[in-house]
């Protein structure tokens, strides 16, 4: 008996109980859908988080002073002032991982536009910083490094501020704003980026040469922050190796000391907010799981009703010939059938179903192969395995008492 | 004719019924030769189903020696058995069982798809044949539903055929049939003897239908008490045509 004509006989015995058959697979159906449908909202909310920190670069390295230790006692990472012009300098001249790098020297102040002001900060940076941020133009041009080296009083606003201080229906390229009363031209617009993954609004700054804000508002040779861009995701690790080596020479510490810096990448940021969104998926999952498990044992009930009221039908098959294996294999057949063509439904529902919350929820939903092999292999696996005890009773059963049974 | 398809030689069958042996068969001996009609009579209790049974290599004497076509029976496996009856027995139930929805052909061919040997168009070739045999060639596409209880038992009757067998093993065949229906199928059943040289085994309790038979087993308390020679067969395809036409409807 080969298996050809098996899947034929298995799917004749369906066609004679079309409906029951259908039921059966519906809870095969809604398990698989399930499984999908939630995978897809779960993976699709953990690349929405993704996507939204990568926006703040994902190869960005960010470092910042640390805790130093003046006399034993440790002082508080925001009082200590390491960051300077020389640390700008041997990065660039040693690291060999990073593409840029930029000082970012801030403060914050009042900006006033005529008749409207507004509270912002300002970033003071190298031209080097938009690349880094991944953060392009809307309007105008980038600040050059002659405006750097001049201290020129130039600067590039973010959408908050210009919705702010300028009327709707006025250009602020040109214009000449005043930040703590000190005039600078506005010469370009930055593109808006909303808000970062802590609620921050990243679009309510200004943005001037670093050399400016030093010497014009802060008044200080040290910087807040370094931006440094590594050359590609993968090796922002190296990159921030190297850039501790080449800080802890450049500050002159001992092998003994604490870094008096400290360097972050997005990447930790992005494994955090990851792992959360990966519970969720796994906790999803898990409940659509149990669908799957509760469907497969729908197919073992309705299994064990069609192999006790077949009684006479499995008699007859032996009579005429059909070995245990036949008639095992029979039943294994129909409910690998049920469940995978069950399967089949489910994987499209489950599509549909998570296009459907992406267009009407707007809730970021990610379909992913992995989903659907595996919830396909494990409804094949689930037919097989609750299939096959009601149809190893089939196969054992005595052909005189079948065929006598009423 | 000349050449022996069942030899049995002091069949013994017990069963064991909590503490109680109960012993269906006590030592049954006979042969049939191939092209013989015989009839295997019996009241309940009298060892015929489990005889029935023991013919249809469905179950293995406790004791004795069946040999089927020259096959020990009683040696063979589970498999074997299967194999056994695809190749060599046809079988026709009382109740029919055919299978519901399924078109005449369908539960003609049913017997084929357990000899992997068959081709598809093999398959449908011979169950075509075994229809007409029956006459029924013209309802191949009806499911048993839509067929008389006559035409299912022939329906029936073309899969015992389809294989080909040694012997046709018919087990009541006519008990749920009417008297006109029960002789159309014992003419249908006399013309595979006669015509088509077909060796049957047919199991009834009614003395009637066993006088359509060359020959009459009688079997009581797990013994053959009688075995009888028929001299004055009656032939069923004249018993009908005498039968008054108004008893139709």
């Amino acid at each position: 008996m080969n298996v050809f004509s098996l899947i034929n006989i298995a799917l004749k015995a369906l066609q004679r109980n079309k409906l029951r058959a259908f039921l059966t697979m519906l809870g095969i159906i809604i398990g698989v859908a399930a499984v999908i449908a939630m995978v897809a909202i779960g993976q699709g909310s953990k690349k929405s988080i993704q996507d939204q920190l990568s926006s703040m670069g994902s190869n960005m390295i960010t470092i910042r002073p640390n805790s130093n230790v003046a006399a034993g006692v440790r002082l508080d990472a925001t009082s200590v002032q390491s960051l300077t012009i020389d640390d700008i300098k041997a990065i660039q001249k040693q690291a060999q991982y990073i593409n840029g790098v930029s000082p970012a020297a801030s403060s914050r102040g009042q900006v006033i536009n005529g008749a409207l002001n507004w509270s912002t900060s300002i970033q003071g940076v190298s031209p080097q910083y938009l690349d880094i941020r991944n953060w392009p133009l809307k309007d105008g041009i980038v600040f050059s490094s002659s405006d750097v080296a001049s201290a020129a009083k130039v600067c590039l606003l973010g959408q908050t501020v210009v919705n702010n201080i300028f009327a709707p229906d006025e250009n602020p390229i040109g214009a000449t704003i005043r930040f703590n009363k000190i005039p600078f031209k506005v010469i370009g617009v930055l593109a808006m980026k909303g808000e970062n993954a802590f609620g921050q609004d990243q679009d309510d700054i200004i943005v001037a040469p670093y050399t400016t804000v030093q010497e014009r508002i802060t008044a200080s040779i040290y910087f807040q922050n370094i931006y440094v861009s590594a050359k590609s995701e993968a090796v922002t690790d190296l990159a921030t190796n190297e850039i501790s080596d080449i800080l802890r020479t450049s500050h002159r510490l001992k092998p003994t000391d604490i870094d008096d810096f400290a360097v972050r990448t997005q990447a930790e940021l992005i494994n955090t907010f990851s792992s959360t969104s990966q519970l969720l998926t796994v906790l999803l999952t898990a409940i659509a799981g149990i669908s799957l498990v509760v469907g497969g044992i729908g197919i073992m009930n309705i299994m064990y009703v069609s192999v006790t009221e077949r009684t006479r039908e499995i008699g007859l098959r032996m009579s005429i010939g059909a070995r245990g294996i036949d008639i095992l294999l029979q039943f294994l057949i129909e409910a690998i059938l049920i469940s995978i063509t069950g399967g089949l439904i489910g994987v499209a529902l489950g599509i549909t179903a998570s296009k459907l919350v992406s267009i009407f929820l707007s809730w970021p939903t990610l379909v992913s192969e992995s989903s659907i092999a595996l919830s396909f292999l494990v409804c094949a696996v689930t037919g097989v395995f609750f299939g096959y005890y009601p149809a190893q009773k089939a196969s054992r059963l005595d052909p005189i008492e079948a065929l006598r049974y009423e | 004719m000349g050449n022996k398809i069942l030899e049995l030689q002091n069949i013994k069958r017990e069963f064991r019924m909590g503490s109680e042996i109960v012993r269906a068969l006590k030592g049954v001996s006979f042969d049939v030769q191939s092209g013989e009609f015989v009839t295997i009579m019996g009241s309940s209790g009298s060892g015929k189903t489990t005889l029935l049974n023991t013919l249809g290599c469905l179950d293995k004497p406790t004791e004795g020696i069946y040999l089927l076509d020259g096959v020990n029976v009683g040696t063979l496996s589970r498999n074997d058995l299967a194999r056994l009856r695809n190749n060599k027995i046809g079988f026709v139930f009382q109740a029919y069982n055919l299978l519901p929805r399924t078109s005449a052909l369908e539960n003609v061919e049913l017997p084929l798809l357990y000899n992997p040997s068959i081709s598809v168009k093999q398959r449908r070739e011979r169950a075509m044949k075994a229809l007409e045999a029956v006459k029924l060639a013209d309802r191949v596409d009806h499911t048993p539903n839509q067929l008389s209880g006559g035409q299912q038992q022939r329906v029936a009757i073309a899969r015992a055929l389809v294989n080909e067998p040694v012997m046709i093993l018919a087990d009541e065949a006519t008990g749920n049939l009417d008297s006109r229906t029960s002789f159309e199928i014992m003419a249908l059943m006399q013309e595979l003897n006669q015509v088509h040289g077909k060796t049957i085994l047919f199991v009834t309790h009614e003395p009637d239908i066993a006088s359509f038979s060359s020959r009459t087993i009688f079997l009581r308390d797990g013994k053959v008490i009688k075995d009888t020679m028929n001299e004055n067969k009656r032939s069923a395809k004249e018993v009908l045509a005498s039968l008054p036409v108004s008893d139709d409807y």
